[in-house]
């Protein structure tokens, strides 16, 4: 990136000398002392939330630092035990459903964003409005006659519900994503396999998947972050206290507690948000990328 | 760029290469399996079932217009209507402002602008989830952070989550709150203006003032009505937070009912699914009607180069 501001103009030489101290270091000074004013500002629920979640539940309504003198750590074991399972059981139960949304949305998505970047078929417009326009519809229109749909099947209290639509390509932002990201890969690439007799699964299979890593790492990044953090589709199909995964688990808390060990919610919350922190900063470049090229969410 | 000027310029070009449909379809089999089993069937028996009365049990009893009807005279669905829409005309242009803001200091040039940008993003991560929406229920509490940071100020603080005039303020806050995402797309969007129009514009001695107006603002203006629509939509369908913020009862006094946590209650709090698939229908409509308005009243505000 260039840095248009500080580059001095040929014509506006005699103010430029006068005022190139403070172009040169009091503006950037300035601005940087408002600009981590500012992530701290942001951040700082979060980093209060970790304090508190570190002191007796006494306390934690009587601080409003971040600093903890005695880190308080039975708060982590009080609420890894505080539900019929271990904390554990309910995050794994959100990993199985996290890596069955993956996989899902890696098939199926890549499969439809072929057909879309680079092969030629009736309607192809017309079916790239409607992926489109399914982009914008609200899940709540969906969502009761889908409730009555997997309750037939008896898909209720399975995963089932959650993961199976992902391997339908439901989530259109990942195809319009990849779309994007084929058509910037060569032609050239198709066309040579072609003359060497290579068929469409051939190419795609071969030729392009191994080219997409990029955005089949944005696509993973981004279904793990949103799969983790849904909690209204979960809240609608789980009900069984068994399957419940982490955000479930966290509200039969916080109802069951009404108030009293909030050291112990604040835990298990630090608990349930930590898989995310280490996702965006592994994985920031994919994400960052993702988002500017389609806009995220 | 991006999905929404796709749609604007579908249908513009032709094609004349020859089909492959074989292929083609066998590679969307899952998709469109997809999109009819699990999106357009299911609308259409939503539509059917928003003509019924229908509680799972028994099967669907078809009332007509009497759902319709029901919504007119329902109050709670209009205080409903009142808080989601005052939450997305609030909240969004906040939301897109602090983001564009913060896009436009970041792009002329800071040290550290990629820590920066991970920090200002991080919230828009989290913002949606269950955990934060504990916490933002527990910072604004009586005795929570911000009460006691307005103590230290000698300023009386009060129960914002449980105070009706306050507790939707609560929810604008964590939406402004998540404008990183927003902000990386106007980062994008900054980088693909030429320096050399402000150069340009510097050498006719226009200030920074006027370069940002008769600049970057109207080549900015495609990424804004992106940023506008997307936003829009998402925070009509905002759930979580006034579901953990509430306890599920979108009060107090109803003042924090978004029409997605009272479409919530009417079907699976009292599997009341035919009034349940009225309002969706009726969501549907009015998120349709915005985001035409919003591509209409595109034409009188965003400039387009091609």
């Amino acid at each position: 990136m260039t840095d248009s501001a500080v580059i001095p103009l040929p014509h506006a030489s005699p103010t430029a000398t006068r005022r190139s101290a403070y172009g040169r270091w009091v503006r950037p000074a300035l601005k940087h002392v408002v600009l981590t004013a500012c992530a701290l500002l942001m951040l700082y629920p979060l980093l209060w939330m970790v304090a508190s979640s570190l002191r007796p539940t006494s306390e934690i309504f009587k601080h409003a630092g971040i600093l903890v003198s005695k880190p308080h750590l039975s708060n982590y074991s009080n609420g890894w035990n505080a539900f019929q399972d271990p904390f554990s059981h309910y995050l794994w139960n959100s990993v199985i459903l996290v890596v069955g949304c993956i996989v899902g949305n890696l098939i199926s998505c890549s499969m439809a964003a072929y057909a879309f970047a680079r092969l030629e078929f009736w309607g192809k417009r017309g079916w790239f409005a409607i992926m489109l326009l399914t982009l914008m519809l609200p899940i709540h229109v969906i969502i009761v006659p889908q409730y009555v749909l997997f309750s037939q099947l008896g898909w209720v209290n399975t995963f089932l519900p959650l993961i199976v639509p992902k391997f339908l390509a439901v989530d259109a932002f990942f195809i319009f994503l990849m779309v994007q990201f084929i058509r910037g890969i060569p032609r050239e690439l198709d066309e040579a396999a072609q003359l060497d007799g290579a068929g469409h699964a051939r190419i795609f299979g071969r030729i392009l998947l191994p080219l997409m890593v990029p955005v089949l790492a944005t696509t993973a990044i981004f279904t793990f972050i949103w799969t983790w953090n849904d909690f209204y589709s979960q809240l609608i199909y789980l009900t069984n206290p068994d399957k419940y995964t982490t955000p479930l688990a966290l509200r039969a808390f916080v109802d069951a507690q009404s108030a009293t060990d909030w050291g112990a919610v604040f835990a298990m919350n630090v608990v349930s948000l930590a898989p995310v922190f280490v996702i965006f900063l592994v994985g920031q470049r994919f994400l960052l990328r993702g988002i500017a090229t389609t806009g995220g969410k | 760029m991006s999905a929404v000027n796709e749609l604007r310029t579908i249908g513009s070009a032709r094609t004349t290469q020859k089909r492959q449909n074989k292929a083609a379809f066998a590679f969307l089999l899952p998709w469109l399996i997809g999109l009819f089993g699990i999106t357009i069937g299911p609308m259409a028996v939503s539509l059917y079932l928003s003509f019924t009365d229908y509680n799972l049990l028994q099967s669907p009893d078809f009332i007509g217009l009497h759902n319709f009807h029901r919504m007119l005279a329902d109050e709670r669905l209009h205080k409903s209507l009142e808080v989601t829409f005052t939450y997305v005309v609030v909240s969004v242009p906040l939301q897109l402002g602090l983001a564009l803001l913060l896009a436009y200091v970041l792009d002329k040039g800071v040290r550290g602008l990629s820590l920066y940008r991970s920090v200002f993003y991080l919230p828009s991560l989290i913002g949606g989830s269950f955990a934060v929406a504990v916490l933002w229920r527990n910072m604004f509490g009586t005795n929570g952070l911000i009460n006691q940071v307005l103590g230290a100020l000698g300023i009386q603080g009060q129960g914002w989550i449980s105070e009706p005039n306050t507790a939707l303020g609560t929810l604008i806050i964590l939406n402004a709150w998540t404008f990183g995402s927003p902000m990386v797309i106007f980062l994008a969007g900054l980088r693909q203006i030429p320096t050399s129009l402000y150069e340009a514009a510097s050498v006719d001695g226009a200030g920074k003032a006027r370069q940002f107006f008769s600049i970057t603002l109207p080549l900015l203006t495609p990424i804004i009505f992106f940023n506008l629509v997307l936003q829009i939509i998402h925070a009509f369908q905002s759930f979580t937070q006034a579901f953990v913020v509430s306890g599920g009862s979108g009060g107090p006094a109803d003042s924090t009912l978004f029409y997605s946590l009272y479409l919530y209650q009417r079907g699976f709090g009292n599997f009341d699914m035919g009034y349940a698939s009225a309002l969706a229908w009726f969501l549907l409509l009015i998120v349709g009607a915005l985001t035409a308005l919003n591509f209409w009243f595109a034409k009188f505000w965003v400039f387009y180069d091609d």
